[in-house]
């Protein structure tokens, strides 16, 4: 089933449907936004040098960018139909952001439950030319009225 | 990391307004579409008082009480080698812009793994009527000496 934006409808999710899916270029020019609008200055999101003397291969994108982007295919869905009442996620391995070609960050968001009063969203979240998965046990808790 | 933080809860922090620019600002920075977080009157027709903030914005308010924690004179935490394990929120309501919030942090566990520590802090973020809008939790892991 495809759901379609803005109209999520809580009697027509199955378990396993696949609601939202997206794919999200990430650049250095990202990296110094989010910098900017969350406060988070850490230079190993915008300086080489310094991530690779902290042992990191290079820069790297804040995790709750990664979080917070990989959360949007949910809230585009819900419109104004619902809202997201809980969201958790494991950081399993970093996001590099080279300054040429920046990330890619692919996003599928899956039902994984359904009960009387929502559903749970299970995002899989991967990055990179290897898809490997840079967020685990990412869980969106959504609230939608019965229909 | 000193084994005594566990159960410690800090002060609150001072009042944070929530501005209808900032909720923009960081609605753009992790590449939001939706019109709940950039046009009041989406917003308003949804049945919010102003624009609504992102999932994660949460964590602009629960950065202050973190700062305290890592900032504690006593925690024995070094910055440098800090990684960010896990992060959650839960929320009552979303926020929205005109928002008046402050955070309280409880550490509500430290434990030692193969010679890495890890601290879980929980962030209760309540409105000016005092009423609950979101707990963050971030679990924090420290590496130890290689």
């Amino acid at each position: 089933m495809s759901a379609q934006a803005g109209v999520a409808d809580l009697g027509a999710l199955s378990v396993g449907d696949i609601v939202a899916e997206k794919t999200f270029e990430i650049s250095r020019d990202t990296l110094v936004h989010y910098a900017g609008a969350s406060g988070d200055f850490n230079p190993i999101h915008y300086r080489d040098d310094i991530a690779r003397e902290v042992g990191l291969d290079g820069v790297l994108a804040h995790g709750m960018l990664t979080m917070g982007v990989a959360v949007q295919p949910v809230v585009d869905w819900l419109g104004a139909s619902g809202t997201v009442v809980d969201y958790q996620v494991r950081f399993t391995r970093p996001v590099f952001v080279e300054p040429d070609t920046g990330a890619t960050v692919r996003v599928v968001a899956k039902v994984g439950v359904v009960d009387g009063d929502g559903a749970r969203i299970d995002l899989t979240v991967t990055a990179g030319e290897a898809n490997l998965t840079v967020l685990g046990k990412a869980q969106v808790r959504v609230a939608l009225p019965a229909t | 990391m000193n084994p005594e933080l566990q159960g410690r809860q800090f002060p609150p922090t001072a009042a944070y307004l929530v501005g209808r620019e900032k909720v923009r600002e960081f609605a753009a920075a992790v590449l939001s579409t939706s019109p709940l977080n950039f046009d009041t009157d989406a917003a308003i027709a949804a049945g919010f008082a102003d624009v609504v903030a992102p999932p994660t914005f949460a964590v602009v308010i629960q950065e202050r009480t973190l700062a305290q924690l890592l900032g504690a004179p006593d925690a024995g935490i070094d910055f440098a080698r800090v990684v960010h394990g896990d992060q959650r929120f839960s929320y009552s309501r979303p926020i929205v812009a005109g928002d008046q919030l402050v955070a309280q942090l409880t550490v509500s566990s430290v434990k030692s793994l193969g010679g890495h520590s890890m601290v879980t802090a929980d962030s209760v973020i309540t409105d000016a009527s005092g009423a609950h809008v979101v707990t963050a939790i971030s679990t924090l892991v420290v590496r130890g000496d290689e």
